[in-house]
């Protein structure tokens, strides 16, 4: 007889996230950053202008001007080092709803996305040539069509890739797998960002999955996984670049799990003090992604204090501005209501229409 | 009698209903650490313990599914999908599993399951959280479809819904979960399911409703008061069953009727409702029976939702309109 032990434990799954730079910002030694120093500036004050806006957001919503909104904080590097891996007008970003900086970097208006925040369905106009699936609500239903976007840019023979977003959370859900799997089966030019930040609202990582790592899923669907400290622009970006290389080349999707930390709120509706231990939150609070890319530009002589109080300017002035388009827009009608509906109203919508209009109270 | 909101009333019936029943546990995403995203469920694990008060995966198939084998295995789950918009991800394990499981195992496998569901509209919710999708659970033969609009109610028919043997949508109107406040009956109050609530007697014109749109057709004959107009409203309370003589009783007291829902026109449950009239009623009717409730659009984003959902003043003009056919 002979015994019948399993080949696959679930310690193989176990793996020490992949960093560049150290928390104060060095780089480890022998490590040859994958973005020069022009480019790590860029994706600073896109970090900072995330930050920045996530602190307006959460005041206009307190005093009533913006509504239910997630803030990135603490997940700037994750969203940013894999937005920078990825060709705007070429290569496509599939969201889920807490990844404005990378939205932005793709090219969405900043003004669009507080629209969508702030009830407005025109907010959801994406401008031709903006290479982006709309944000999503539904959690994890965006991966399946991540898949099947990055299968159709592939057959109509461009060499696109799609960077999806998903987090830890909704990598409970079954589209999850079912994603995955289709994507291994095809080869799909697609990489899977996993933004395992800790929390669902208000359940633990560990309550989702007894899986040592969710990169180590990978290799169950025929591609490979990677963990990489999230809150590590330039190994976030390194990690990445090297998926999208393999993607373009035509070698399969890859599973990128991101380590990092929601440090604010679920959302505004939230309140994390119920739940979130405050030794956990200080400790992940001290791995800031931003101190992080400034340590390692002010060691380069690439960032000081002048230029961050440049950048929080322009920062402030584009929000500002931003905020005053948005709010002197005037607010949609009940017509908006049957915008985009379908490429024709049937008559019966078209009399709801006209019905709806003749009330006095939408006149 | 007690003042609650209707959450208050949620949260005391699920203790008392756990303390009764030690068969009774709640399975859901926040349920237990958080006490649920609306507070439904707060202060029940430190009373019952975690076996008693899971936090699920996030993973809407799983907690329905999770939910039959429970029932399965000689438990009553009450799980919470943390909004009916989100429940179409769980659609394939309520509409072809949970429904028809004892049908399917001929009475061998019943399944005593809830399934609470926050929904509706009102509340500037971001996108898929404010759908009202009760015609879309209608349709599966062996599921009841509750949709209480007061607290006294969600106490007394989720009472039922839990001690009944059969599985249950429960659906919580979400901007009456804090707005809502009656008197809730003490102790045991079980309301049975099919039984509609007159909510206001009225001579010229039936007003049917259910759930938040109560409140509004409540106020639409507070209105049409003012106008001579005596309007009752009928408060459905269980879509499934279906108080057909309730229904039809009201409806040839006054010979005319409007039906108010939140969800879109076509093939809407208000649809159903005409239907039901229409073979029951017919020779008692004075005037078409109207419908008012949101076109054939999707739920729209908050600044516009004022204009899909029915208004006091949609209705109020229905009914006026209704009294005066001749």
């Amino acid at each position: 007889m002979t015994a019948l032990s399993p080949q696959f434990l679930p310690e193989h799954g176990a793996a020490v996230p992949r960093s560049v730079l150290l928390p104060d910002g060095t780089p480890r030694p022998g490590v040859v950053p994958s973005l020069d120093d022009d480019q790590v500036v860029a994706a600073l004050e896109l970090m900072l202008l995330s930050r920045a806006f996530d602190e307006k957001a959460f005041s206009l919503q307190r005093q009533g001007r913006f509504g239910t909104f997630s803030p990135v904080h603490g997940q700037e590097a994750s969203v940013v080092g894999s937005a920078f891996a990825v060709e705007p007008g070429h290569d496509w970003i599939v969201p889920q709803y807490r990844e404005l900086p990378a939205l932005l970097r793709h090219g969405l208006p900043l003004e669009s996305f507080m629209q969508t925040f702030m009830g407005d369905p025109r907010g959801g106009a994406i401008p031709p040539g903006v290479n982006l699936l709309p944000i999503q609500i539904g959690l994890a239903a965006q991966l399946p069509q991540a898949v099947g976007l990055a299968w159709g840019r592939r057959l109509r023979g461009d060499d696109a890739v799609v960077l999806v977003y998903v987090g830890d959370g909704a990598s409970s859900e079954g589209d999850f797998h079912e994603a995955c799997n289709l994507a291994g089966v095809l080869r799909a030019p697609v990489v899977f960002l996993l933004q395992n930040n800790g929390w669902a609202i208000s359940t633990p990582r560990s309550r989702q999955s007894a899986a040592a790592t969710l990169a180590a899923r990978a290799p169950g669907y025929g591609f490979p996984g990677v963990l990489v400290d999230g809150n590590d622009l330039l190994a976030v970006h390194a990690v990445v670049a090297e998926a999208v290389t393999r993607a373009r080349a035509g070698d399969g999707p890859t599973l990128v799990e991101s380590l990092t930390y929601r440090v604010g709120a679920h959302n505004t509706a939230d309140d994390p003090s119920r739940y979130v231990p405050g030794d956990a939150l200080r400790e992940w609070q001290e791995r800031d992604p931003l101190s992080r890319v400034r340590g390692y530009l002010r060691a380069r002589g690439s960032w000081d204090d002048e230029r961050e109080i440049h950048a929080a300017e322009r920062i402030r002035a584009r929000i500002d501005a931003a905020v005053r388009v948005v709010e002197s827009t005037p607010p949609p009608g009940a017509p908006a209501l049957f915008d985009h509906v379908s490429a024709q109203l049937s008559d019966r919508q078209r009399r709801q229409r006209a019905d709806l209009l003749a009330q006095p109270e939408t006149t | 009698m007690t003042s609650m909101t209707m959450l208050e009333a949620i949260n005391a019936t699920l203790r008392d209903e756990m303390a009764r029943d030690d068969r009774v546990l709640l399975l859901g995403q926040d349920v237990a650490q958080l006490g649920g995203v609306f507070r439904a469920t707060e202060g029940l694990l430190e009373r019952f313990g975690p076996d008693r008060v899971v936090d699920m995966p996030l993973a809407e198939a799983v907690i329905v599914g999770a939910a039959i084998g429970l029932a399965a295995a000689g438990l009553v789950p009450v799980a919470e999908m943390q909004f009916l918009g989100f429940s179409h991800q769980a659609f394939h394990q309520i509409g072809a599993q949970l429904a028809r499981m004892r049908y399917r195992s001929q009475g061998r496998f019943p399944m005593p399951v809830v399934l609470r569901a926050p929904f509706g509209g009102g509340v500037r919710t971001p996108e898929l959280h404010s759908e009202a999708l009760e015609a879309q659970f209608v349709q599966s033969p062996g599921l009841q479809v509750v949709m209480p609009a007061t607290a006294a109610d969600a106490k007394g028919l989720l009472q039922t819904a839990i001690r009944q043997p059969d599985p249950v949508l429960f659906c919580e109107p979400l901007r009456g979960y804090r707005l809502v406040r009656d008197e809730v009956p003490d102790g045991d109050a079980p309301v049975p399911f099919g039984t509609a609530r007159v909510a206001r007697e009225g001579d010229d014109v039936t007003i049917i409703a259910w759930s938040a749109a109560v409140h509004v057709a409540r106020r639409a004959a507070d209105r049409l008061a003012e106008e001579n107009i005596s309007a009752a409203v009928l408060d459905l309370r269980t879509l499934v069953p279906l108080d057909e003589a309730g229904i039809l009783d009201a409806v040839a007291a006054t010979g005319r009727a409007v039906v108010v829902h939140e969800a879109p026109f076509t093939g809407g449950f208000g649809a159903e409702v005409v239907a039901t009239i229409s073979d029951g009623a017919f020779y008692s009717l004075e005037a078409p029976v109207a419908r008012v409730c949101p076109p054939d659009t999707p739920y729209p984003a908050g600044k516009i939702e004022d204009y899909y959902l029915p208004s006091v003043e949609r209705v109020v003009a229905a009914a006026r309109a209704t009294v005066k056919a001749p």
